[in-house]
């Protein structure tokens, strides 16, 4: 087997392996990226709508247009890039890790290295996590997958559509459905509100009078060799109104419901995983509970803006060129997520450093405030017009906001965020 | 008259009002940026979106090109503009930001190619 050194290897070649990479090289280490697919780009490549790189590159691009602004700067550094690979197992023994890849081209490769990335993004959930009964027939989809047929390889996967999840995924395909001649019948959500950013509900549903179904659930799925009607069952404080429930005709379902980060390897090698967002448990750096191997992007927790998953990975890259230089810190604590907070990224911090932070809340509510505290006592607030649990916050604790005199040898430091 | 509306310039998703009067002279509030003040004015004047599609290409690794309009479009001419872009068959290469339909509809704006394709 052909072995090969670097100083650090980034799995997954998307918005997040990029940036990452990107970073560790400008620091002068060697560096490679393993990709599956046959270009860089990742997920970005069928997001073919508008509305990314506002915040990063101050102009709107399509997702393909952001990626390859990514793909040519990587393009021309000197990073090396695997593509059409993919990694099948990976190994550590002390400071070294081992990373096992395959392509058709190359065969086999073992990438002896002395840091990883993990930027693989997530994987969609499909019908079998929500458990819709009914018939098994063809006509349905994950969303993404649609999207992709759809958006980079030409096919309609239906002409009459039911939605199910109110996410962003759900409502852009809802769009694409209806521009590429489709008719969308109707959006399906289990929740009270909507999953998705408040602009794709106006451009992707309101624009084409799409009607959306909250409080509802998918009950049956009908057909032989393909779908033919779906019935749709309202919810009343979370109990099914079964004598309310109505059909709709369609010959596809498309379901929107939801991502999990991709942490099948990481788990093998033995990283704890936060449950509350299925992606590695990390410290400031980003780092998993295994020293030099970092995660950054989707792959540790579902994101819903690019721009958010670029500053995070090149902070992670940064974190990563950091830990190769020895400069790690020692003077880490807790933090822990508190009243209407579903999780909290990092989940440690540094009272002596600028520490950004990743959250969402489980509430919808107007004129919120975020309050941090540190051993009970308050450090840092922020107001917050409106919140929502698709719509992720971030802020920042900067150096020295948590005094000395609040950090205490006999206290466990735990750094607590609630929303109220 | 007043609007309550939610901007769709960009993922923030201001929420806007617009308010207008007699002499039609349009004022918006709750935008934090320029963009929701033009986004306010046209949605009740004449409410215009940016397209993106894709159409074939003769690529030996991509089945197809993703396309954009350089701005936004007003609604009336989105069909049309679909329907011109699914009959499309492009020989690559294909460079971002290359033209593929200028002035569409003698608005001004262009459709452009969101990606390169070499081969």
């Amino acid at each position: 087997m052909k072995e090969l050194k670097f100083d650090t290897l980034v799995i997954g070649g998307g918005s997040a392996g990029m940036a990452a990479a990107l970073e560790v090289s400008k620091r002068g280490f060697s560096v490679a990226v393993v990709e599956r697919e046959n270009s860089m780009g990742g997920i970005l490549n069928q997001c073919i709508h508008n509305g990314f790189g506002l915040h990063h590159f101050n102009e709107e691009l399509s997702g393909p247009a952001y990626a390859e602004k990514f793909i040519d700067m990587v393009e021309s550094s000197n990073i090396k890039v695997f593509l059409d690979m993919t990694v099948m197992d990976m190994e550590e023994t002390g400071d070294m890790k081992y990373v096992y890849g395959m392509s058709g081209k190359t065969g086999m490769i073992k990438f002896c290295v002395k840091t990883v990335i993990f930027a693989n993004g997530c994987r969609e959930r499909n019908r079998g996590s929500i458990g819709t009964p009914g018939t098994r027939p063809s006509g349905v989809f994950t969303a993404g997958l649609a999207q992709r047929l759809v958006n980079m390889e030409g096919y309609i996967p239906g002409k009459e559509c039911v939605i199910v999840g109110s996410g962003d995924i759900g409502l852009i395909m809802a769009r694409r459905m209806t521009w590429v001649g489709a008719k969308v019948k109707a959006v399906i959500e289990i929740q009270p509100y909507p999953a998705g950013l408040t602009r794709n509900i106006v451009q992707c549903l309101n624009d084409f009078n799409i009607p959306l179904y909250l409080s509802h659930v998918v009950g049956d799925i009908h057909g032989k060799d393909r779908v033919e009607s779906i019935d749709v069952i309202p919810l009343k404080n979370g109990v099914e109104q079964k004598d309310k429930s109505f059909n709709i005709i369609c010959d596809s379902l498309l379901l929107a419901v939801g991502l999990v980060p991709d942490n099948e390897l990481a788990q093998k090698i033995g990283i704890s995983i936060n449950p509350e967002t299925n992606g590695p448990i990390v410290d400031r750096q980003l780092m998993t509970g295994k020293n030099g191997i970092f995660a950054c992007g989707n792959v540790l927790h579902v994101h819903d803006l690019v721009d958010f998953v670029t500053e995070e990975s090149e902070r992670c890259g940064k974190y990563a060129a950091d830990y190769m230089d020895g400069k790690t810190f020692s003077d880490q604590y807790r933090t822990v997520p508190g009243q209407n907070i579903k999780y909290l990224v990092p989940n440690f911090y540094s009272p002596h450093r600028d520490n950004k932070f990743y959250l969402r809340t489980m509430i919808v509510k107007n004129r919120a405030e975020l309050i941090v505290s540190v051993n009970g006592k308050e450090i840092f607030s922020k107001k917050l017009k409106h919140i929502q649990p698709s719509e992720m916050i971030s802020f920042s604790i900067l150096e020295d906001t948590v005094g000395a005199e609040i950090i205490s040898e006999c206290r466990n430091n735990t750094l607590e965020v609630k929303i109220v | 008259m007043k609007k309550d509306m939610i901007c769709i310039s960009c993922p923030m998703g201001c929420r806007i009002s617009a308010e207008w009067g007699k002499e039609n002279i349009i004022t918006v509030t709750g935008n934090k940026c320029q963009r929701g003040d033009v986004y306010g004015k046209e949605e009740i004047l004449s409410p215009r979106r940016v397209v993106t599609a894709t159409l074939n290409i003769n690529s030996s690794w991509l089945g197809r090109l993703p396309v954009m309009t350089t701005g936004t479009l007003p609604k009336e001419f989105i069909d049309s503009l679909l329907n011109k872009i699914y009959k499309f068959d492009l020989d690559v290469p294909i460079v971002r930001n290359d033209i593929i339909i200028k002035n569409i509809s003698n608005t001004g704006i262009d459709l452009i190619a969101t990606r390169s394709v070499r081969t």
